[in-house]
């Protein structure tokens, strides 16, 4: 920054001189040097906005039901005694199949990415996967509500229920009527949208190892296979779980499309079958209709659950993939 | 001979799978623009722009809905882009490498994933319930709260990509910071910064979540912004879920307005990446 330091004495000498023009530059560099700076410090009091906001709108739900807020799974307007069990039960369980279903399928398009795609492929096949993401997520709950659960209601799941149902375990996952909508059709359709997400963050940090070691495996003579599984994927561990922790966010917070397939039943069944609820869907759907403090209050109080699971997921994968960031500048 | 063979097949294996997952994540867009075209080109005419949404049963548009959709999206950008344009210019020129910036990168990231029914719940919380009713204007609002963050991401991004020499031969000639950022770096990163602008509006015009209680619906023409107000992401939600032919209709018609409107934008958006990294000779 010697250049800079040497331009700041150059204009000190000039302002020394205090013409008109220099006095007027000073005070528009001291306005847009402060409204920079107040604009960022918005951004903090956005967050901190909505994290107060919600705490306050919360309070009296929690001030009434303490710790069985969290434990029951009760959910009665009418006797006005609310649980969050059920959409907690429901937010973790859908989001937590989708990605056991959105993990490997990413994990395979940042493959064919990155590694097997030729080169005059690779760029529309990459737009194609990013204007998935593009798709509002309403437009996935209206796909999912009228193309995938009749789909799977008149395929999938009976072949599920009759095929995994009658063994032990396992099978009660798989119990109960087809009904279409319900836990299962939410994490398939959460899996679809998380996917764009997870696959380009793969994609992203298989680019940052550097080709050194890459062409070490293959001088070995590994296979294309092996360079990937035992070079790529643990010089970029961490960046991954980073990857995948954000599609979770993504997940756990998701809520029309959830609102649309789910069946917004506020109880906790065995069967991934079963329709249930989320905290998203329940606020989404609940919540203009919501009479009373106490109700308003508990949605609410769903709410700030949501803000809480998503932050501690969302600041993990951050970190995680700061982690990755620094090794990679380190490497260079 | 056998291991070679068995880690060559494993290889042909795991590549193939990597290409049916493509194939899968293709399938997917593929059978989303199917259907919306199968069910929303049959609705598609001229009564659409020209008339506002029904009562069940009669034939309507969709024109108070795309009307309200189109001013909370440019209110929503016109306050929350130029602010984080300020904010990502903070970021990467007069916060550089501070501490404080480091902080609000983080915060800003968090608010980028943050569940967006919660920025519903916030802007009802401190707009609806003070203004005691459900309004365009609150609408509007956590529509810019969802733009800000997309916006600072993206400014910040393309300022880093500015060349250093450039900044230095603007300081070297006696020019302020301002003038360097807004006459030099600004112009250099246009592209880029369109490119952030055209992504959030892409982003927000699709948001159905945080207008559920802050915008509402309205059954009826409305331009006050003072007043609940039609748009195209809850007439889908509300339509779609209805029992009645003519709604569920307008709903799929709306559907691939929106979407086609969105698609166009992304595309148009990365065709201006493509430019620019031709422009500065990257990739």
């Amino acid at each position: 920054m010697a250049v800079e330091r040497l331009a700041a004495t150059a204009t000190g000498r000039v302002a020394a001189t205090e013409s008109r023009h220099a006095a007027a530059q000073r005070v528009r560099e001291r306005l847009f040097h402060g409204a920079t700076f107040a604009a960022a410090i918005l951004v903090l009091t956005v967050l901190g906005g909505v994290a107060v906001s919600l705490i306050s709108g919360a309070w009296p739900a929690f001030a009434r039901f303490k710790l069985a807020f969290l434990t029951e799974s009760i959910w009665n307007p009418v006797t006005e005694r609310f649980g969050a069990l059920a959409p907690v039960y429901g937010t973790l369980v859908t989001s937590f199949i989708a990605m056991l279903f959105a993990v490997p399928i990413s994990f395979g398009i940042a493959v064919f990415l990155t590694e097997l795609a030729p080169s005059w492929l690779k760029r529309p096949v990459g737009v194609a996967i990013e204007l998935l993401a593009a798709v509002p997520s309403i437009i996935f709950g209206v796909w999912g509500l009228f193309v995938l659960s009749p789909l799977l209601q008149h395929s999938v799941q009976p072949w599920l229920i009759e095929v995994l149902g009658p063994l032990p375990v396992l099978g009660k996952l798989f119990q109960g009527p087809p009904f279409g909508i319900g836990i299962f059709t939410a994490a398939l359709v959460l899996a679809i949208m998380v996917i764009p997400f997870v696959s380009a963050v793969m994609r992203d940090v298989f680019e940052t190892v550097p080709d050194v070691l890459k062409e070490s495996g293959y001088g070995l003579g590994a296979t294309t296979w092996e360079v990937i599984w035992k070079v790529v994927v643990p010089y970029t561990r961490t960046g991954m779980v980073g990857g995948i922790m954000l599609g979770l966010g993504r997940a756990l917070g998701e809520t029309m499309a959830v609102t649309f397939v789910i069946g917004n039943a506020h109880r906790i069944s065995t069967s991934l079958l079963a329709p249930g609820t989320t905290i998203s869907a329940s606020i989404a759907n609940e919540f203009t209709e919501a009479v009373g403090d106490l109700y308003t209050s508990s949605l609410i109080a769903l709410g700030a659950l949501l803000f809480f699971i998503t932050f501690a997921v969302i600041a993990a994968a951050r970190y995680m993939l700061l982690r990755l960031d620094r090794k990679a500048l380190s490497s260079v | 001979m056998s291991r070679r063979l068995r880690r060559k097949m494993m290889n042909v294996v795991a590549l193939s799978l990597s290409g049916v997952a493509t194939l899968i994540g293709l399938a997917f867009l593929g059978a989303i623009l199917w259907t919306l075209f199968k069910n929303g080109l049959a609705g598609m005419s001229t009564t659409l722009f020209t008339q506002s949404t029904p009562p069940p049963g009669s034939t309507g548009g969709l024109l108070n809905a795309i009307y309200g959709s189109v001013v909370m999206t440019l209110i929503g950008i016109l306050v929350g882009a130029p602010v984080g344009l300020l904010a990502g210019t903070y970021l990467a020129e007069y916060g550089r490498g501070t501490r404080l910036s480091s902080v609000i990168r983080f915060v800003n990231d968090v608010l980028l994933s943050a569940p967006s029914i919660i920025i519903g719940l916030f802007v009802y919380e401190a707009l609806v319930l003070r203004m005691g009713h459900f309004s365009a204007f609150a609408g509007a609002v956590s529509l810019a709260i969802i733009a800000l963050p997309v916006t600072v991401r993206t400014t910040e991004d393309m300022l880093n990509l500015v060349p250093q020499g450039m900044k230095d031969a603007s300081t070297a000639m006696g020019a302020y910071r301002w003038r360097t950022i807004v006459g030099v770096i600004y112009p250099a990163a246009r592209s880029g910064l369109v490119t952030g602008l055209l992504l959030s509006i892409a982003r927000i015009s699709g948001e159905t979540a945080p207008l559920l209680f802050t915008a509402l619906n309205n059954q009826f023409w409305s331009s006050n912004l003072n007043a609940p107000i039609a748009n195209l992401p809850v007439v889908i939600f509300q339509f779609a879920l209805s029992p009645y032919k003519n709604w569920q209709q307008l709903a799929w018609s709306a559907a691939l307005l929106i979407t086609l409107a969105i698609l166009a934008l992304s595309i148009l958006a990365r065709t201006l990446i493509s430019a620019l990294d031709a422009g500065t000779g990257r990739r």
